[in-house]
């Protein structure tokens, strides 16, 4: 073994197995329980063409048996002991968690290892996941919301892999094999490719011990390295418009923004903060609680201002440039072009003169607010570990609260100034055809 | 004021009636140093008058929009400054406040929490703005299959003259037409002391908290409000179909249910296992089995048991390929059929049991999470050591008493069904 360290700071001990999977554990002691996350550093951004989707479906086909947990044993492996388990794709990463009884660690370890090293792409179980994930790609296009997304970032994009949707494209999800499925999963799901977290009432000693147990044996892998292109340098605005009958009118605007790394990225969350309430750096807690946006900009400006029902905007931390979006429903009745013309408004104005110093500590003050309510679950804890892993460093977590703190009112302004150019945005419009 | 703790349990949360009837709870959690505060008046949409439906809802919508010492733009700006995001949501039976604050913010949160419920003025201006943002968000339920299925079924189960069977949301054509002084008058009618339960959850000693709630609220005098009376539910007879063509949509949802029985009702727990059995348990238990893991046609099918004061739905609900939408509802009636002729199998049945007992220490986790579980308990009056009765309630339930709750609900001819999406009749 090689590697292992223990940050007293945050208590969080980290050790690379010879293997190359590297594991971080951090004792909280809360609540009886262990919550496992193992992350891969594949995403839909590693998909190249006609393989659209295929991190997601190889996730989906991980939940499906494997050389020592049969198919039909699948079901409550770990809800038996009062479990839940759970996984992401996104466009950088895949991640699968259980949380259950820390009694039962070992069997939650056992399960990541089996999924590692020996799922089965029954070729049934192949074709039946097709025609779920093709459910859930359609369940998807019901809502005109994600709809307009998916075509926003596809037109945002003309290079980079960011372009497509982590669900696929139809037409490769219709003609992908049990090949392409397998061939995926051996090329990434590789222990050098891997973070595995442990957070929880655990001893450390003991959860190493099984660790290495279970994933010590698990051969490396020559990590496919996937080539990302950097987007070129945007001209000009863009525009999209999605005609289909529905009842409501949607506007998104999109820049693109820079990397979690980039000096600009803490800036642009306040900024965020600013425009449309705080919603912090949390995936996996910041859904389940609203922003405290009733006295951001644009919920002022859009939804006080009667132009909108709701508003939001959109930036997530990221291993290579994506976007920041603000999202925003039309009220009944208010056309998209002066829905339009009042957000661009107010981003011009941010643009051009920044935010106040008043603007500036509530922001911050929302920012470290949301740090301390997302971390009241070992899940929340661990998920945030994995997650700056994969993308960059799980070092950047606890030094949060203090990045945020050092932010100034210049570099708000700055970053502003350089995301929110009228060239580095795509503008589209979800404009219902009404039936 | 009277205080009664529960000790030696689990949560042993500390549980105070002030004098006006307010509930107070509070439960010490040092996760974070935060607090959730949860308050929830009985003031859901089943109290919304026979003809204005929807006034529950504008009023959730509303009530924090101003109060007759503080604007709109003062309440949000306070609030958020500490970074505070307030939520209010609304349900059949409760109208809630929820929010999370730093230890320190607690005393003046929950002053304004107060002064919020107690003197909402809902100002011209902000009734307003507010209608344009509901009746845009019934607008965008009307486009959306899942809402249209869900709302449709409980209309199909339980009828217009069943609060049950109503739109939460009203219609716009209701909306247009609700008064500010609709708003007022629900506001007095429904919104008094007697009507609150107070929860907070963190990291605060439990006896310093309801200290610090008696201080935001036993001032408030006002007569308890009038209790809550249901028609009877309409006992189905034969099975209902109702067809809701959204031939604009990628996606059918189908929704398919019963009416099940009351909260109190000592087979609840058996209902429960039941229900976790068939369509809960893992990916969405016998259900998911069959319609998503062996058949492929669906991301999602599960169904959800709410029995409540009133003999509350047991709701099945799938999204499919318009294709595959006959087949799903084939799927459907045959382990409705299977459940009630059959029962659980020994092993399905030990696994759920297992599962809901084993559960609570991960339902139980979080400062919001622990809230919810008090408001429900407080709210069904089940006692607040429930948390640690509930393996021994779980463990009284045989087999046998989960097929007869099977046997009693479950009958496909009698199910009422609902397909929303491109869908005209048969696929």
């Amino acid at each position: 073994m090689k590697a292992a360290t223990y940050n007293a700071s945050v208590d969080v001990y980290e050790e690379v197995l010879d293997n190359g999977l590297r594991v971080l554990i951090q004792d909280v002691r809360t609540a009886p329980l262990a919550s496992v996350w193992c992350w891969y550093r594949v995403g839909s951004k590693d998909e190249g063409p006609g393989l659209t989707g295929v991190s997601h479906w190889v996730e989906h086909m991980n939940f499906k048996g494997t050389t020592n947990i049969p198919r039909d044993k699948v079901k409550g492996i770990i809800e038996q002991y009062g479990g839940y388990w759970n996984g992401y794709t996104w466009i950088d990463q895949t991640t699968y968690t259980e949380t259950a009884a820390r009694d039962v660690l070992d069997r939650m370890l056992f399960i990541e290892s089996e999924r590692m090293a020996n799922c089965l792409y029954d070729p049934a179980d192949c074709e039946s996941e097709r025609t779920v994930i093709i459910s859930e790609l359609q369940g998807g296009e019901n809502d005109p919301d994600q709809l307009l997304d998916q075509e926003l970032t596809a037109t945002a994009f003309r290079a980079h892999p960011y372009r497509h949707p982590t669900i696929g494209w139809l037409a490769d999800l219709q003609t992908m094999t049990r090949e392409d499925l397998y061939g995926y999963y051996r090329r990434h799901y590789v222990p050098n490719n891997a973070t595995l977290v442990i957070v929880g009432d655990v001893d450390r000693k003991d959860a190493m011990r099984s660790v290495v147990q279970r994933f010590g044996a698990i051969n490396p892998g020559e990590v496919a390295k996937s080539h990302h292109t950097r987007e070129a340098e945007q001209l000009g605005e863009r525009r999209v418009t999605v005609s289909r009958e529905g009842t409501t009118a949607y506007l998104k605007v999109g820049y693109h923004a820079p990397a979690v790394t980039d000096p600009d990225f803490l800036p642009l969350q306040v900024l965020d903060a600013v425009l449309t309430g705080a919603k912090g750096l949390n995936l996996w807690a910041s859904f389940r609680t609203p922003p405290p946006q009733r006295s951001a900009r644009l919920y002022r400006a859009l939804v006080d201002g009667g132009f909108a029902s709701a508003v939001n905007g959109g930036l997530v931390p990221t291993e290579q440039p994506f976007l920041y979006t603000i999202s925003v429903t039309a009220t009944e009745g208010t056309a998209l072009s002066a829905v339009e013309q009042a957000t661009l408004a107010q981003l011009e104005a941010v643009r051009r003169h920044g935010i106040t110093e008043h603007e500036l500590e509530k922001a911050k003050n929302q920012l470290r607010a949301r740090l301390v309510f997302e971390g009241d679950s070992i899940s929340n804890i661990a998920h945030q570990l994995g997650y700056f892993e994969t993308i960059a460093t799980w070092r950047l977590v606890p030094s949060l609260r203090e990045s945020i703190d050092a932010v100034t009112l210049q570099q708000v302004g700055d970053a502003a100034g350089r995301c929110l150019t009228p060239t580095n945005r795509t503008v589209g419009w979800f404009d219902p055809i009404v039936s | 004021m009277t205080t009664t703790q529960q000790r030696n349990y689990a949560l042993a949360p500390l549980r105070s009636v002030l004098d006006n009837g307010a509930r107070v709870i509070a439960k010490h959690s040092g996760a974070t140093p935060a607090v959730t505060i949860h308050a929830a008046f009985e003031a859901g949409t089943v109290f919304d008058p026979p003809s204005q439906h929807g006034v529950s809802h504008f009023v959730s919508r509303t009530i924090d929009r101003g109060t007759t010492a503080h604007s709109a733009e003062e309440i949000a700006d306070g609030l958020e400054n500490r970074g505070i995001s307030l939520a209010i949501t609304v349900n059949r039976h409760a109208l809630s406040l929820v929010c999370t604050c730093l230890v320190e913010d607690l005393g003046s949160t929950l002053a304004t929490l107060a002064d919020i419920v107690m003197h909402p003025a809902f100002p011209d201006p902000e009734v307003e703005t507010r209608r344009g943002e509901i009746v845009t968000m019934i607008r965008q339920d009307e486009d959306n299959p899942a809402a249209m299925a869900s709302e449709g079924l409980l209309a199909l189960l339980y009828g217009d003259a069943h609060p049950y069977g109503r739109r939460p949301r009203g219609s716009v054509e209701g909306v247009e037409r609700i008064a500010r002084s609709s708003l007022q008058a629900f506001h007095a009618a429904r919104f008094r002391p007697g009507a609150l339960s107070l929860v907070m959850v963190g990291d605060v000693d439990a006896e310093r908290a309801i200290e610090f709630g008696s201080r935001a609220f036993a001032s408030w005098q006002a007569p308890p409000p009038g209790p809550a009376l249901f028609p009877p539910v309409p006992a189905a007879h034969e099975r209902r179909l109702r067809v809701i063509p959204m031939m604009n949509k990628a996606q059918a949802d189908i929704a398919y249910g019963f009416t099940t029985i009351v909260r109190s009702d000592p087979a609840f727990y058996a209902y429960w296992l039941m229900n976790n059995i068939f369509g809960e348990y893992s990916i969405g238990g016998r259900l998911g089995d069959s319609i998503r893991e062996r058949q492929g046609m669906a991301y999602y099918v599960f169904s959800a048991l709410d029995a409540n004061v009133v003999p509350g739905p047991l709701l099945i609900r799938a999204g499919v390929n318009p294709a595959n939408v006959d087949r799903a509802i084939a799927s459907i009636d045959e382990e409705v059929s299977r459940m009630a002729n059959d029962g659980p199998t020994d092993e399905e049945f030990a696994e759920s049991r297992q599962f809901l007992i084993g559960s609570m220490p991960r339902r139980l986790e979080t400062n919001a999470g622990i809230a919810n579980f008090l408001q429900m308990v407080e709210f069904f009056g089940l006692g607040m050591d429930y948390d640690v009765r509930v393996p021994e309630l779980l463990a009284k339930v045989t087999p046998g008493d989960v097929q007869a709750a099977a046997r009693a609900i479950l009958d496909p001819s009698k199910a009422a069904v609902v397909i929303a999406g491109p869908y005209s009749g048969k696929s």
